[in-house]
């Protein structure tokens, strides 16, 4: 009998799920081909961090309560956002210390990965086959980078696929200016931040800009658009998971 | 001074239009950024620094109480005086009844902001006392009418253009836009004040409980003139400020200099312990330390004790980019960037001062450059929880909110929720793949694209295969 393979909930994450489901479908790819059996978990919505951010504690802490008990079981839980993921591990400040809920939001904390980084540890590049063929540069949103140390993680992972050359732009460890509600709050402040990013974007000479979190992606690619920038954008997963049938972010369907 | 904070956004607009607070803007993220990173890559300890002093400043606010009064008992011993100030309002009086005292009329001024805190130049003005502001920045800011924009270059939203104008105007000397002419011209202008003042005023960076001594870190030199030549010497300074001993202090030195301006150390680093002995060369015949709590000791004790760990180094400003955005002027008071928007709100009330705590992306720059560990996101969610608690966030923010957690507590409800919004994105955008208008969402779709779904949602897809 073969062993059981071990368990990954799949943290879809809201913008995945409601704006690029590829995003979920390549990251169980990559998982199953890691090794893993994944499932989703349906009582999963949102982290709860435009909650958290906004100073509603009430809500931040019913939503962590659901995700908890939604991923109960499984050996990991794995997302493709370091900003969602990062949510996770702020769970067990919204509890006090002698609240059972603490010890269980810890103890979610210790096995939920965002997916890179999950895959630097579990999968052998060896078996990345991605078709990928081109420049690319990457930007590293801040939650991941500062809050879960992703950095290396992604960028090794490119290194194992052949085709793609990747050109780093300036200032790439600087905020794009999404910020959740930060972005609509203060949409003047936000305009300048995300204008600087394509520029610096623009000035690598790649042809497509890669991202491990899709509220920045979004809005670069969205200001990309805007701006008449023929630079395309993708998560990251798309192109090691070679699920590339997809326009990018914001493109023009194919006829 | 005015508090005008609840015009943040207002002002930003503005800021973003101003292509010579933006030129100016341009200089300061070209400049201290980089020249911290090289200072701190030359010094391979500095992290180990960092939490040292992270340990040292959490053990000092706890004995908060016990280094003051040491720091007092020392002072007194050297044959200086402690006055101790709740209020930024004692503060001023207190500082305008030593004036009078000296019957002073002219005062020179080091830089300091807590006598911005404390609204000083003013105060004492209206009562007759002409305040001198010696530190070139603070110097061209005084001339111009105008306020600090960050608290250890205070200038740094002018540019050498702007200063040409104030300096043309005010010394009546021919126009010149020569750094080294200007600087001249500066000089001779405040040797004769330096001369002049009956008081000097300068703040301090650390008080040394252990000697009863304070420190001016600077690199004008002004500072010492302003402390040596009159008959009186104050110093204005906020309690968190106290350091054990001279070894701590020195702690703090090699950390404060590189996170601050990339140097190893500042210029002049000079201490100040009372008033002249018998057979010293130099120095003031009296020595007064005006101690400002002004809402710092509340703090002790709460989340926000961490945020009395700061050394006004200036380093979360310098990196932060809302900040780099829109200058220091905007956040409308004393303290501006990542520090100000966890200050300010304990200082001017968050019914004030709601906006700023929330112009941040979070984005973490700041915590990772600061010196002392402060984790200023989380101190700013602390201000927005506060917020929240109070009814204060704006009513669209709240019933948004409300709205959208109402079907995120419900997984069945969001998944239908989800399916509806993603649908009718994806119509409206039609095969063009994304929108370039979307009501109520002018927030996004003013400045960028918004990008429409690839297909349907996840959730749907994934049930559908796994039926």
């Amino acid at each position: 009998m073969a062993t059981p393979r071990p368990r990954v909930g799949l943290f879809v994450t809201c913008l995945a799920d409601m704006f690029r489901p590829e995003v979920a479908f390549a990251s169980v790819k990559l998982l199953e081909l890691a090794g893993f059996d994944v499932e989703v978990p349906r009582r999963q919505t949102c982290c709860g961090q435009p909650a958290f951010n906004s100073g509603d504690r009430e809500d931040s802490a019913a939503i962590a309560r659901q995700t908890i008990e939604a991923f109960d079981g499984f050996e990991y839980v794995v997302g493709p956002s370091g900003s969602c993921i990062g949510m996770l591990h702020h769970y067990p400040e919204l509890f006090a210390d002698n609240d059972p809920w603490h010890q269980r939001a810890v103890q979610l904390k210790a096995r939920a990965f965002e997916i890179t980084s999950f895959l630097s540890e579990h999968l052998d590049p060896q078996r990345l086959s991605g078709s990928f063929s081109g420049k690319v540069t990457y930007h590293d949103s801040c939650s991941g980078l500062r809050e879960l140390g992703i950095k290396r993680q992604p960028r090794e992972l490119l290194s194992n696929m052949p085709g793609v050359q990747l050109c780093e732009m300036e200032e790439a460890e600087t905020c794009c200016g999404f910020g959740g509600t930060f972005c609509v709050k203060y949409p003047d402040i936000s305009n300048r931040m995300v204008s600087n990013k394509s520029d610096n974007i623009r000035a690598t000479g790649a042809e497509l800009l890669l991202g491990g979190d899709l509220g920045c992606l979004l809005n670069m690619a969205g200001k990309l658009k805007r701006d008449g920038v023929s630079v395309e954008a993708r998560h990251v997963v798309e192109v090691l998971a070679d699920m590339l049938d997809t326009p990018p972010i914001g493109a023009e369907k194919r006829a | 001074m005015e508090v005008r904070s609840p015009e943040f956004k207002q002002a930003a607009r503005i800021a973003l239009q101003d292509a010579n607070l933006q030129q100016a803007l341009g200089n300061l993220k070209a400049g201290f950024p980089g020249k911290r990173a090289a200072a701190v890559a030359r010094l391979p300890e500095f992290d180990q620094l960092r939490d040292q002093a992270r340990d040292l400043k959490n053990h000092i606010l706890e004995h908060l109480d016990l280094y003051l009064e040491e720091f007092e008992r020392n002072v007194t011993a050297n044959g200086g005086t402690v006055h101790w100030c709740r209020s930024a309002d004692d503060a001023r009086r207190t500082i305008l009844d030593i004036c009078r005292a000296q019957g002073a009329k002219t005062v020179t001024k080091g830089k300091s902001m807590v006598s911005e805190e404390i609204g000083l130049n003013d105060y004492l003005e209206a009562h007759g006392v002409t305040p001198v502001e010696t530190d070139l920045g603070e110097y061209i800011l005084q001339l111009r009418g105008d306020h600090p924009s960050h608290i250890v270059a205070p200038a740094i939203h002018l540019t050498l253009n702007d200063v040409a104008t104030a300096f043309h105007e005010h010394h009546k000397r021919p126009r010149s836009d020569d750094p080294a002419v200007l600087m001249q011209e500066a000089r001779e202008m405040l040797r004769k004040q330096f001369v002049a003042a009956d008081v000097g005023i300068t703040g301090a960076n650390f008080l040394i409980a252990e000697t009863g001594s304070t420190i001016i870190c600077t690199n004008e030199g002004n500072g010492d003139l302003t402390q040596t030549l009159p008959k009186t010497h104050i110093v204005v300074s906020s309690i968190e400020k106290v350091v054990p001993t001279l070894e701590d202090m020195t702690l703090f030195l090699r950390l404060l200099a590189r996170s601050a301006t990339g140097q190893e150390f500042t210029v002049y680093n000079t201490l100040s312990s009372g008033p002249r002995r018998p057979g010293d060369q130099d120095g003031p015949e009296q020595f007064h330390v005006v101690l400002v709590d002004n809402g710092r000791s509340d703090m002790v004790g709460t989340e926000l004790q961490e945020m009395l760990r700061c050394i006004r180094c200036s380093a979360c400003m310098n990196h932060c980019p809302v900040y780099g955005a829109v200058g220091g002027q905007t956040y409308g008071w004393v303290y501006p960037g990542p520090m100000g928007s966890v200050l300010t709100p304990q200082m001017v009330g968050i019914e004030n001062a709601g906006l700023l705590p929330n112009a941040s992306t979070f984005c973490g720059k700041c915590e990772e450059v600061c010196p002392v560990r402060i984790p200023l996101p989380k101190l700013m969610r602390h201000w927005r929880d506060r917020e929240f608690e109070q009814h204060l966030s704006p009513a669209g923010v709240r019933y948004g909110l409300k709205f959208w957690s109402f079907f995120a507590r419900r997984p069945a409800l969001y998944r239908w929720f989800a399916g509806s919004g993603n649908w009718v994105l994806r119509l409206l955008a039609g095969k063009k793949g994304r929108l370039g208008k979307l009501p109520l969402a002018g927030g996004w779709t003013d400045h960028r694209d918004l990008p429409a779904p690839s297909g349907k949602t996840f959730m749907q897809q994934w049930e559908a295969r796994n039926r």
